[in-house]
C-alpha cells in the first residue's frame, strides 16, 4: 500500500456487528427442534439441518456482508449487502425447517434458534443504519417500508416458512388471528381518536387560559404515572358500577372488564402527549403572524384554522406518534382484563409455556408499532420539509 | 375621517391611553410618535378595536366603529405591524390575498389585484408570487406586509413602527414607497413610530404622545416653532431645530423671483439640502429647477436663513 494512500478504517458498527453474527453462528444453534410444542427444544447446528453446499453458499454471503459491513463505506452498497444477507437468512431457516418437518407431520415444531435470530437483529441493524446514511426523503421511507412488508407478506402467504413454528401456531390460530389483530389495531386506534376528540380542544383552550395549564398538565402527568395494571383494576369499579346501573351503558359494551376499561385507561394515558403538543406547538406560532390576522380581520376560530393549527401541527404530529406507538404496545396488556387484541396470543403462549404463540402476537404488535413510527416521522418529515427545503433556495 | 373623542385605556389600575382626542385629515398621513410605553401602540390598536377602549369613541367617516363587529371593521382597515407578521407557511400571494379571500371576492379579481400589487411594490409575480416569507429578504418582507395590507382597497391604513426591523438604507426606501403609494392610493395612512425624524419626515400631522397623554398635535413646523410644552421640545430636539425647520420647506415654495450663476438645485429639495449644497460649493445663490427642468427662481442663502427660526 502506498503510504500517501488514505488509511481505510474499519467500521465501528461493522465490527460489532460481525463479531457479534460470528460468535452467535458458532456458539448458538441455528434452529431449535420439537417433538411437539410443549417439550424442550433439542439444538441444531447449521450443518446438520442443511445439505453441505448449501451451508457453505449461506455462509459465503454472510462472510460477503461482513466484509461490506467492515470495509464499505458507501451506504446504497451496506443496504445491498445487508438484504442478501436477510433474504439468505431467511431462505435457509425456511429450507432447515422442511428438512427437519417428517412429510405430513404436524406436531414437530421448528423455530429459528439463537444463531438465526442474532443474524437477523445484525444484518437488520445494518440496513437500518445504511438507510439512515443515505438521508431518503421520507416518501422513500414509506416506500421501503412498504417494499419490505410486501415481500415478507408474500413470502409468507406463499408458504416459505409454513414449517417454522410460528407458522403452525398461525396455522391453529388461523381463525381468530384477523379478528384479534383488528381488535387490536381497533382499541389502539380507537382510543387515540378518542383522545384527539378530547385533547386537541383541550389543548387549544389550555393555550387561550394560561391560568388552565398546571391543573390540567399536572392532573395528566399523574394518570400517567399510574401503572396500567392499576388503572384497569381503578376503571373497574365504577364502570361496573355504571353497567350495572345504566342499562344502555351496559347495552354499548361497557363493562368492568373487557374493551371499556382498556378503551378508558389507554385514551387517559394518551391525552398528556397531545395536550401538552398541543399547547407547545401553539406556543411555537409566531406571536406576530396571529396579531396580523387579527388585525386584517379573522375571526379568532378562523385565526385557529387557518393560522395556529397548520403552523402548530407538525409539533401535534410528534404527540400523535408518541401516543399511537404507546398505545400499539399497550393494548397488548388489555388482553389480560379480557380486552381482546394480539397480547391474547402472548399471555395465552406464556400461561401454556409455549414461545412460538407468543411470537405470534408480539411479533405482529413490533410491525405495527415500528410500521406507524415510521409513517408518522415521514410525514412530520414531509411537512416540516415543505418549509425547510425551501429555505435553501434563497430566491 | 377618522374622529378620536375622549380616547382612554385603563388595565386595572394603570392608565394607558388618557382622555386623547384628536382628528385624522382625509388623505394624508399623521404619524403618531412618542417614547415607549407612551401609549401610541394602543392608541393605533383602538382605532381597528384590536384593543377595545375602556371610555370614548371612534368614528370613522361619522360611524361609531363599534356599530359593526370588529372582524368586519378590520376588514376595511389595513394594518401592517412591525417585523411584517406574514403567514410562514402561505405563499406571498396567498399572504396578499388574505382580506380580498375573507371578504370572498372572486378568484379572478383576487389574481389580478394580487399581481397588480406584486408589481407595484417592485416583486416579479413571475418570481415571488409562489414564494414562501422566509426565502424573501427583509426589505421585501416589508414590501409583501404592506401589499397584504392594501389588498382590499381601504381607505385607511394604519402601521405600527412598520419599519423599526429594518437597516438604514432598507428603511430609507420603504419610506418613500411609502410616500409614493399615499399620493397613489390616496390612502389615510396613520403610523406608529418612536423616531421623531421618520415622524417629520412622513407626517403631514404629527401627534405626540407622553404617559397616555396627547402633548400636542400639529404641523411639523409647528411644532417646532410652537412647542407645547418643553417634553415637546426636547422630543422634537433642540439643538438641530434651525436645521429640522428648513428640512421642512422645499426649495420650490420659497424660491424667490430672478435668476443666479450659482449651482441648480430641484424644487422638490429640501431648504435644508440646498443650505448644505451651497455651503460646499461656497456658493451665496442657487437656481431652482422645476420637475420640467425651467429655472423656478433663486434662492440666496439670505433668503434661507431666514427661514430658520420662527
Amino acid at each position: 500500500m502506498a503510504i500517501s494512500a488514505p488509511r481505510q478504517r474499519v467500521d465501528r458498527l461493522g465490527l460489532l456487528l460481525t463479531v457479534a453474527g460470528a460468535a452467535a453462528l458458532i456458539g448458538l444453534p441455528f434452529v431449535v427442534f420439537k417433538s411437539n410444542r410443549i417439550v424442550p427444544g433439542e439444538p441444531r447446528a447449521l450443518y446438520e439441518v442443511l445439505p453441505f453446499w448449501a451451508a457453505i453458499g449461506f455462509q459465503a454471503v454472510l462472510l460477503g456482508a461482513a466484509a461490506v459491513a467492515l470495509g464499505v463505506a458507501d451506504a446504497r452498497r451496506r443496504l445491498a449487502a445487508a438484504v442478501a444477507g436477510i433474504v439468505v437468512l431467511g431462505l435457509a431457516v425456511a429450507a432447515a425447517a422442511n428438512a427437519l418437518t417428517p412429510p405430513g407431520n404436524k406436531v414437530v415444531r421448528i423455530a429459528p434458534g439463537g444463531a438465526a435470530w442474532v443474524l437477523l437483529v445484525c444484518l437488520g441493524l445494518m440496513a437500518t443504519d445504511a438507510i439512515t446514511r443515505m438521508r431518503p426523503r421520507p416518501i422513500v421511507r414509506v416506500l421501503l417500508l412498504a417494499l419490505t412488508l410486501g415481500i415478507a407478506g408474500a413470502a409468507i402467504a406463499h408458504g416459505t416458512f409454513d414449517n417454522l413454528s410460528v407458522l403452525r401456531e398461525y396455522a391453529v390460530n388461523a381463525g381468530r388471528f384477523p379478528s384479534e389483530l383488528r381488535r387490536h389495531v381497533w382499541l389502539a386506534g380507537g382510543s387515540l381518536i378518542a383522545a384527539l376528540i378530547v385533547g386537541l380542544p383541550l389543548g387549544v383552550l389550555c393555550h387561550r387560559v394560561p391560568r388552565l395549564r398546571p391543573p390540567v398538565l399536572g392532573t395528566l402527568n399523574v394518570i400517567q404515572t399510574i401503572p396500567a395494571i392499576a388503572l384497569f383494576g381503578i376503571l373497574m369499579a365504577p364502570l361496573g358500577a355504571l353497567a350495572a346501573r345504566v342499562p344502555a351503558a351496559a347495552a354499548l359494551g361497557i363493562r368492568g372488564i373487557g374493551a371499556a376499561p382498556a378503551v378508558v385507561a389507554l385514551f387517559l394515558y394518551s391525552l398528556l402527549p397531545i395536550v401538552a403538543d398541543t399547547v407547545v406547538g401553539l406556543q411555537r406560532v409566531s406571536r406576530a403572524a396571529v396579531e396580523a390576522a387579527l388585525g386584517m380581520g379573522m375571526t379568532p376560530s378562523q385565526v385557529l384554522s387557518r393560522i395556529e393549527l397548520p403552523l402548530a401541527l407538525p409539533v401535534i404530529l410528534t404527540g400523535i406518534r408518541v401516543v399511537l406507538v404507546q398505545n400499539i404496545g399497550m393494548v397488548t396488556i388489555a388482553a389480560l382484563i379480557g380486552g381482546g387484541g394480539l397480547g391474547t396470543f402472548v399471555f395465552q403462549g406464556i400461561g401454556q409455556n409455549a414461545i412460538d404463540l407468543v411470537l405470534l402476537g408480539a411479533i405482529p404488535i413490533v410491525t405495527l408499532a415500528f410500521s406507524a413510527s415510521v409513517l408518522l416521522d415521514a410525514l412530520i418529515e414531509a411537512l416540516d420539509r415543505s418549509a425547510s427545503a425551501s429555505a435553501g433556495a434563497r430566491l | 375621517m377618522i374622529r378620536i373623542e375622549r380616547l382612554s385605556k385603563q388595565y386595572d389600575a394603570t392608565t394607558v391611553v388618557d382622555d386623547v382626542s384628536f382628528e385624522v385629515e382625509h388623505n394624508s398621513i399623521t404619524v403618531i410618535v412618542g417614547t415607549s410605553g407612551s401609549g401610541k401602540s394602543t392608541l393605533l390598536r383602538m382605532i381597528n378595536r384590536l384593543v377595545e377602549p375602556t371610555s370614548g369613541r371612534v368614528l370613522l367617516d361619522g360611524a361609531d366603529t363599534r356599530s359593526e363587529p370588529a372582524h368586519l371593521l378590520r376588514r376595511r382597515i389595513g394594518y401592517v405591524i412591525q417585523g411584517n407578521g406574514l403567514f410562514p407557511h402561505r405563499t406571498v400571494a396567498e399572504n396578499v390575498a388574505t382580506v380580498p379571500r375573507l371578504l370572498g371576492w372572486p378568484e379572478e379579481r383576487i389574481r389580478g389585484r394580487v399581481t397588480e400589487l406584486l408589481e407595484i411594490f417592485q416583486l416579479d409575480p413571475a418570481l415571488y408570487a409562489g414564494a414562501l416569507p422566509h426565502q424573501l429578504s427583509g426589505g421585501q418582507q416589508q414590501r409583501v406586509g404592506v401589499a397584504r395590507a392594501l389588498a382590499a382597497e381601504p381607505a385607511v391604513l394604519l402601521m405600527d413602527e412598520p419599519f423599526g426591523a429594518l437597516d438604514p438604507i432598507i428603511r430609507a426606501k420603504a419610506q418613500e414607497d411609502l410616500l409614493d403609494i399615499q399620493r397613489r392610493f390616496g390612502t389615510t395612512v396613520v403610523l406608529v413610530t418612536h423616531d421623531m425624524d421618520e415622524a417629520f419626515h412622513l407626517g403631514q400631522r404629527i401627534a405626540v404622545m407622553s404617559q397616555g397623554r396627547l402633548l400636542q398635535y400639529d404641523r411639523p413646523a409647528a411644532l417646532l416653532t410652537d412647542p407645547a410644552d418643553s417634553f415637546v421640545a426636547r422630543m422634537t430636539g433642540l439643538s438641530d431645530r434651525a436645521l429640522k425647520l428648513l428640512s421642512l420647506t422645499s426649495a420650490g415654495e420659497a424660491a424667490l423671483p430672478g435668476s443666479s450663476d450659482g449651482p441648480r438645485v430641484a424644487s422638490s429639495a429640501s431648504l435644508r439640502d440646498v443650505l448644505s449644497e451651497l455651503l460646499w460649493r461656497r456658493a451665496d445663490s442657487a437656481i431652482v429647477l422645476g420637475e420640467d427642468g425651467a429655472a423656478r427662481g433663486q434662492l440666496t442663502i439670505a433668503a434661507i436663513l431666514a427661514r430658520a427660526h420662527p
